[in-house]
């Protein structure tokens, strides 16, 4: 099964059947397959002759990427199992520049001939592609690194853990939910290993074992009587950990606030007891009256605003115009940048572009283009400083080098520019979640990730929460329903006035962050502490039919 | 080859079954053959040809089903997969919703495949691309489109000898034009089983004058207005709404559906009197598969009429449950409308704002259906029956339950992602913001 198709049905519901809807790639295997990598030398062997096949052509530049994904599935519903399942999709890409533009191939047929057949084959569509050409591609230098490789740094291999103690595990979550009387829970266990190996002419023969983690739920409760449902989802952040995030700490949560949350641990079983009864708040919850507000927003809501209204617009694919046709272009013009003194925010917005950061879902050594990762600003205390880069992007931005910021979700897929980990860094001096709220006098906390839309350059959206709470004088009074926030992403940045500190910060994060035509799903984290936004139009969406 | 024949597809299923040592086993193979091309910058970004073919083993002792899948067709590679499907079973634990595979069925031949869009190559793709990059090219504008073919067939069998085969093409484009200026965008997108339908510089044509029209847009207050949706928008919204109709949501209360004291809303009228919606596999505009992934027959199915609801889906297992038939939902939606043109509809209004697509919808509440997203690529204000300039994009709220009781009139269906959907003419429709985007 291809990762994008395993995303996608995390979107549909793991229910009936799974055979005949089963995608047309990848394989299920068991699980002592997934735990046995592909020999180190044979994939450098297969490597060398995707390049020599391809500078035999005429390739200027090659690059191949030998792939594996591993993916595990473990659905539950109430008392049963929907889905159980351990996939692998297996094959080789390679991409080259031959008479100054881009060509890719890719083939799972791993036999010396098909590999040397797919390297052909990309040169003669570069070939075929530079007569529609603009112009030429230009690459920024980048040295081999000679056999390196990086692992994402786990601690129990998910692959590893019984299936019968995940499905136990989930089982206990339903059980635990229709104690505090759920009528409906579902849950599910979404698990990644994407083994990957990368090669190119400048010398790099980089082999990554990255993994990724994913425990969700949503919990759900009826009311015959009014007609009335409510849910309530998982607060869990998706992970790039092992199985050691589903083994709760109590130093990893926060305690204190109408919420508990969850730092680089999770545990499930609190949350979906604490979720029973934040649904039967939501079914009594009065409605949010329109107006402005100062609002307290959550990690576990803010990263996808973060995500929305900070990640995308800074992408340069989508400011140069390649995305316009689908995800769309972007607000952050380059004349913004070169101006040096665009006010994208106030002086408490720091945003930082980083690959590394231990347990987010973008954390590589390496991108898919060899380039080595790391960190840097795209927002200064307010100012668009930066964009994310790509090779063949970097000399738009004069830089020598590219910023890493390569990714493609499959070894049949062509790598292009994704957003790395984009992050708000916390605020310096010591404040809790509970201090600040202690100061808002009309104000709403919001958690947890609900509605969210933006425009295709990133500009007006309106965002809703999981949980709602009404803050008055200082103090959480109980909760609001039908509240949504709507902003332009210049002036809600600019609102922001508040950080709470470093102890606060947490991960949120998306599996599943589309792009691209054909489509491609990356995975992704923000980070952030707790933070204030002041005077924010809120607006009910409340309506009735009929 | 991806396409395998009736009877080459047929070959291999049956010899899957022989494998199989289960109760009941179920089989599928899918192909699919085809290719793309991505523009940008009126320059080709990305051009790709893929080829694959899987198979799916799904086996079942007494409740407890394992499943597994394989893209290699020889003997033993089909009797491993057999196998592990079976493996898979015995350790899964019981369904308790298991249904035993159906019998024989009898199902219509469907008309989803056409030999020309079979025949597609990178030059044909070329081509059509070449006519749009024309456009925007000779108009100083600027293009980023994507165009898309595919043929495919799948293939089902189970242990108790039902077979069905189906074998279908389809051809996508769309495009966006934007002026060099940034300040005007186009949009138009189509898809069809037939290449002949399919003409890029038309259509091209269409998105350049989009950008050109509506450089310059006022913005206008938010605020309830009449809108004419361009088929593309209407079917944005409407989309949404479909998956409401699944009759097990219904009864369990967590749908637009459901009904205050419980039951649902089946057979009461929800919708305007002019709202007919019905799915049809044989229609020739938008044909689609005659059978289900499980088996069933599909068919032509009344969904709506004159705003009543009239059926609710129901899966096999919820079907037994509640004593009735199973009835599968289509993807091919229909909602009739009437013969007037969409510039019939701008003529017959005297104050409006037409939409030519919505962007990023996403649901608010699915209590009401509640949907929220923007207007893009080309919005413009309306009165007495002409445009009259472009207007600044909206974000909306509102809800397609809602919009169907509102709606002043219908033109003529035009095929639109998976439905044929008419240009519809709402009243108070509900915008809640401006956006600078363009």
């Amino acid at each position: 099964m291809r990762r994008r198709d395993f995303l996608y049905m995390t979107g549909v519901g793991l229910g009936a059947s799974m055979v005949p809807n089963m995608p047309a790639f990848g394989k299920i295997i068991s699980v002592e397959e997934s735990l046995t990598p592909v020999d180190l030398a044979l994939k450098k062997k297969m490597a060398d002759i995707a390049l020599n096949a391809a500078k035999s052509k005429g390739a200027t530049y090659a690059d191949v990427r030998i792939g594996r994904y591993l993916n595990q599935v473990v659905a539950t519903r109430e008392t049963r199992v929907e889905n159980i399942s351990n996939s692998e999709s297996y094959g080789l890409g390679v991409r080259v520049i031959a008479n100054g533009s881009w060509g890719f191939a890719a083939t799972n047929n791993m036999d010396d001939a098909s590999i040397a057949k797919a390297a052909e084959a990309a040169v003669a569509i570069a070939k075929g592609n530079a007569k529609l050409m603009e112009e030429p591609v230009q690459l920024a230098p980048q040295k081999g690194f000679g056999e390196v490789s990086w692992k994402t740094p786990i601690e129990i291999n998910t692959f590893e853990v019984p299936i019968a103690d995940k499905v136990d595990l989930l089982l206990k979550v339903n059980s635990e939910a229709m104690k505090g009387g759920a009528k409906y829970i579902s849950s599910n266990l979404f698990m990644i290993n994407e083994q990957k190996y990368f090669a190119s002419t400048d010398g790099s023969y980089i082999d990554q074992d990255i993994h990724r983690i994913w425990p969700t739920f949503t919990l759900t409760k009826t009311d015959a009587g009014s007609g009335k449902f409510e849910t309530r989802n998982a607060l869990s952040a998706p992970m790039g950990m092992g199985f050691e995030y589903l083994k709760p700490k109590d130093e990893e949560k926060i305690k204190g606030g109408p919420v508990t949350m969850y730092k680089k641990r999770y545990d499930i079983l609190e949350d979906v007891s604490e979720a029973a009864v934040h649904v039967d708040e939501k079914l009594k919850a009065k409605p949010a009256a329109p107006g402005k507000y100062d609002l307290v927003l959550d990690p576990s809501h803010l990263f996808l605003t973060i995500h929305e209204s900070v990640g995308h617009p800074t992408e340069l694919d989508r400011v140069l115009g390649y995305e316009a046709n689908y995800a769309g272009t972007s607000f952050l013009t380059l004349d913004k940048w070169e101006s040096k003194k665009f006010n994208f925010g106030s002086k408490e917005v720091n945003i930082i572009a980083d690959k590394l950061e231990t347990g987010s879902l973008g954390a590589v050594g390496y991108d898919d283009e060899g380039v080595k990762c790391g960190q840097w600003d795209i927002i200064k205390d307010g100012i668009l400083v930066n964009y994310q880069t790509i090779r063949d992007q970097a000399h738009i931005l004069g830089l020598k080098e590219s910023q890493g910021c390569c990714y493609a979700d499959s070894w049949d897929s062509i790598q292009f520019q994704r957003m790395p980990n984009v992050s708000l860094a916390p605020g310096n001096a010591a404040l809790s979640a509970a201090d600040m709220v202690k100061n808002v006098e009309k104000g709403i906390y919001m958690f947890g990730r609900n509605s969210y839309s933006i425009d295709q350059q990133r500009y007006n959206f309106q965002f809703s929460a999981q949980l709602a709470y009404e803050i008055k004088d200082g103090k959480i009074v109980g909760m609001f329903k039908d509240a949504a926030y709507q902003a332009n992403t210049q002036e809600f940045w600019n609102s922001c006035v508040q950080r709470c500190d470093k102890s606060d910060y947490r991960l949120g994060g998306t599996f599943s962050d589309g792009k691209g035509q054909p489509g491609q799903a990356s995975a992704v984290s923000h980070g952030s502490a707790t933070t204030r936004f002041n005077g924010v139009n809120v607006i009910n969406t409340g309506r009735k039919l009929g | 080859m991806a396409i395998l024949s009736k009877e080459e597809a047929q070959a291999i299923l049956k010899k899957v079954i022989g494998f199989s040592k289960a109760d009941h086993c179920e089989v599928s193979l899918n192909g699919s053959d085809g290719g793309n091309i991505r523009y940008a910058r009126n320059a080709v970004s990305t051009a790709g040809q893929i080829s694959t073919m899987s198979l799916g083993v799904s086996s079942t002792f007494g409740k407890k089903t394992g499943a597994a899948t394989i893209n290699e067709f020889d003997d033993a590679s089909l009797q491993k997969v057999v196998k592990r499907a079976e493996e898979l079973a015995m350790l899964a634990p019981e369904n308790p919703e298991f249904m035993p595979p159906l019998g024989p069925q009898t199902f219509a031949e469907s008309n989803t495949y056409n030999a020309k869009t079979a025949a597609m190559t990178p030059d044909t793709r070329a081509e059509m691309v070449g006519k749009s990059l024309s456009v925007s090219k000779t108009a100083g504008l600027d293009a980023a489109g994507f165009l898309e073919n595919s043929t495919r067939f799948n293939a089902i069998m189970n242990s108790k000898g039902l077979f069905a085969y189906n074998k279908g093409t389809d051809v996508s484009f769309s495009v966006t034009v934007r002026n060099k200026q940034g300040t005007g965008s186009g949009y138009v997108e189509q898809g069809f089983n037939d290449l002949d339908k399919m003409d890029t510089l038309a259509l091209s044509k269409i998105a350049a004058s989009k950008a050109n029209g509506s450089a310059g847009a006022k913005a206008i207050e938010p605020g309830k207005y009449t809108v004419i949706l361009e088929p593309l928008a209407a079917s944005d919204i409407i989309g949404n709404m479909f998956r409401g109709f699944d009759a097990r949501s219904a009864d369990e209360g967590r749908s637009f559906m459901s009904k205050k004291g419980g039951g649902t809303h089946l057979g009461e009228q929800l919708f305007s009197e002019n709202v007919n919606i019905y799915s049809d596999p044989m229609n020739t505009e938008i044909p689609s598969s005659t059978f289900t992934s499980e088996g069933l027959p599909v068919k032509r199915t009344q969904w709506v009429e004159k705003g009543v609801v009239k059926n609710l889906s129901y899966s096999r297992y919820w079907a037994a449950q509640k004593n009735v038939q199973p009835l599968p939902f289509s993807r091919s939606m229909i909602i009739e409308g009437g013969t007037q043109s969409l510039e019939d509809l701008i003529k017959s209004t005297e104050k409006g704002i037409l939409v030519t697509r919505f962007w990023y919808i996403r649901s608010v509440d699915p209590q009401t259906l509640l949907l929220t997203g923007l207007t893009r690529d080309g919005t413009f204000y309306i009165e007495n029956g002409e445009i009259k300039f472009p207007i600044k994009n909206f974000r909306f709220n509102e809800s397609p339950v809602i919009m169907l009781n509102n709606v002043e009139a219908l033109g003529k269906p035009v095929r639109t992602g998976s439905g044929l959907i008419p240009p519809m003419k709402i009243r108070d429709f509900t915008f809640t913001s401006l956006s600078d985007a363009i």
